[in-house]
């Protein structure tokens, strides 16, 4: 579950204010709102990387307002995957386990795992440079993944994709979350991109989050990943 | 009715490029060519087996090498605050951050010996005696080679995205643990270039080491100041030997620069 409860945040011209909403548990959340309303800095508030001057972010029902990224238990996936430039994908994937020095065994395990559920088992030895958009999008996820976060923060994930691509991994993300049984909050600008995975729709305007009836973006997709 | 209008020519403008570029090489190539057939072979090695120019390329190359390390050590840091910090007066530390880039050399040797005679310069020179000893070279180097290297690693972070540091802070991480795992592993080739400008540097640098460090043969003598040393003696040969081969050096330099930051 993800909570922001009276959230406010300045940052030169560009306010929020009272922004409260909630995404409860193993529910896809879709965030909407034109570019530069402020999306991204909420998801910058919910992963720590952020102070909101007022308000509370809980995580399944923690509050973690003070915490630091890292203890968060958030997964956070970037909109250009934000790769570790001089890591392999086998590396990035197994990131999260090492930071928390858990036994090589596992983490091998683990990074194995991702990889196939992920369809990145043929790039483990390769570093980003030369990934294709989608790739370093699907690498990205298996290491948000890795640590089993409770919530899994998606920024524009599909925006740098061609739209063969964003099929696939749309479906995938879908998928994803319910096998892992995660909260997501997946931001972004594209009504049909919300309309395909939304269980939940948020719209953001004039610096407020509204909770929007999914019924006016039309019919959800079905999982075919 | 059709535009008549017809633009002109291209030539004229690449032509007028070409002859400035093809100018100012002749005048670097020209100047270079003309030291290295002033003399002959046999004096250039004749003057490079003299004892106190061999002292000298032998504390130039090990004081340079200190200097970038502890610039590079300092460049690091700072180069990264200058980058991604955000803080008032930022402005007014890059400016300062610039100082002893902008500043006449001479005025940077006077600035460091006057700092020694104050109370607590004096107190240092105690523990460590900076003022006209080999340490006084080395700070004076590591002067001027900081600042270069702060730039040029303050470029290199400007450079580098700021987003996957902070993924790695949600996956677990401290900041400074963020840093040293995935920013400075993708800021190796800006550290190198950084140590390498300030070596450069270190090694040009004269007049803060005549003013603060001194000109003492076979104590503070650098290969500049063997330059300057011998030319005031009018030993020609040994100045021309010197200063050939540190532009072999400052080419090395140049060179192994241009390989790294060109490797994939």
């Amino acid at each position: 579950m993800i909570a922001l409860e009276h959230i406010a945040i300045r940052s030169g011209a560009f306010v929020l204010s009272e922004v409260s909403f909630t995404v409860p548990g193993s529910v896809y959340g879709v965030l909407m709102g034109p570019t530069g309303c402020g999306k991204t800095t909420l998801i910058e508030i919910i992963c720590g990387l952020r102070k909101p001057e007022a308000g509370r972010v809980l995580v399944n029902g923690r509050d973690v307002t003070h915490e630091p990224p890292g203890n968060r238990g958030v997964g956070y996936v970037p909109q250009d995957g934000a790769m570790f430039p001089t890591m392999t994908v086998r590396q990035q994937l197994g990131f999260a386990l090492r930071i928390r020095r858990r036994p090589a065994e596992e983490t091998a395990s683990r990074v194995e795992e991702l990889a196939a559920h992920l369809g990145v088992a043929h790039l483990l030895d390769r570093k980003p440079h030369g990934l294709s958009g989608g790739e370093r999008q699907r690498v990205a996820l298996g290491r948000a993944l890795a640590a089993r976060p409770a919530v899994l923060l998606l920024d524009e994930p599909l925006s740098a994709l061609d739209e063969n691509m964003r099929g696939d991994m749309r479906d995938l993300l879908k998928c994803v979350q319910r096998e892992h049984g995660v909260s997501v909050l997946h931001v972004t600008h594209d009504r049909s991109e919300a309309r395909q995975v939304a269980d939940l729709l948020l719209t953001m305007s004039d610096g407020r989050v509204r909770q929007t009836d999914l019924d006016t973006l039309g019919a959800p997709c079905t999982c075919q990943h | 009715m059709t535009d008549q209008h017809r633009a002109g020519p291209n030539w004229p403008f690449w032509v007028v490029i070409a002859a400035v570029t093809a100018a100012y090489l002749g005048l670097l190539f020209g100047m270079l060519a003309a030291t290295a057939t002033y003399t002959s072979p046999h004096h250039l090695i004749r003057a490079l087996g003299s004892r106190e120019i061999q002292y000298a390329t032998g504390l130039s190359l090990v004081s340079c090498t200190i200097a970038a390390l502890l610039s590079l050590v300092v460049a690091v840091p700072v180069g990264y605050l200058m980058s991604r910090g955000r803080f008032p007066g930022k402005n007014t530390l890059d400016t300062l951050l610039d100082v002893p880039i902008v500043l006449p050399p001479m005025v940077i040797g006077l600035c460091l010996l006057i700092a020694f005679q104050t109370p607590l310069g004096r107190a240092i020179d105690r523990i460590v005696p900076f003022t006209y000893t080999v340490f006084g070279v080395l700070l004076a180097q590591f002067t001027v080679g900081a600042a270069f290297a702060v730039r040029q690693m303050r470029t290199t972070f400007d450079h580098l995205a700021a987003r996957p540091e902070d993924v790695a802070m949600t996956l677990g991480c401290s900041r400074g643990r963020a840093v040293w795992l995935v920013t400075l592993p993708a800021a190796k080739r800006g550290m190198f270039s950084a140590a390498s400008i300030a070596w450069a540097r270190s090694l040009g640098e004269f007049g803060p080491i005549l003013v603060f460090a001194g000109a003492t043969r076979m104590k503070t003598e650098v290969l500049p100041t063997t330059v300057w040393l011998e030319l005031s003696v009018g030993n020609l040969e040994a100045a021309i030997a010197v200063s050939l081969m540190m532009v072999a050096l400052a080419v090395a330099v140049l060179l192994a620069m241009r390989a790294v930051g060109e490797r994939p």
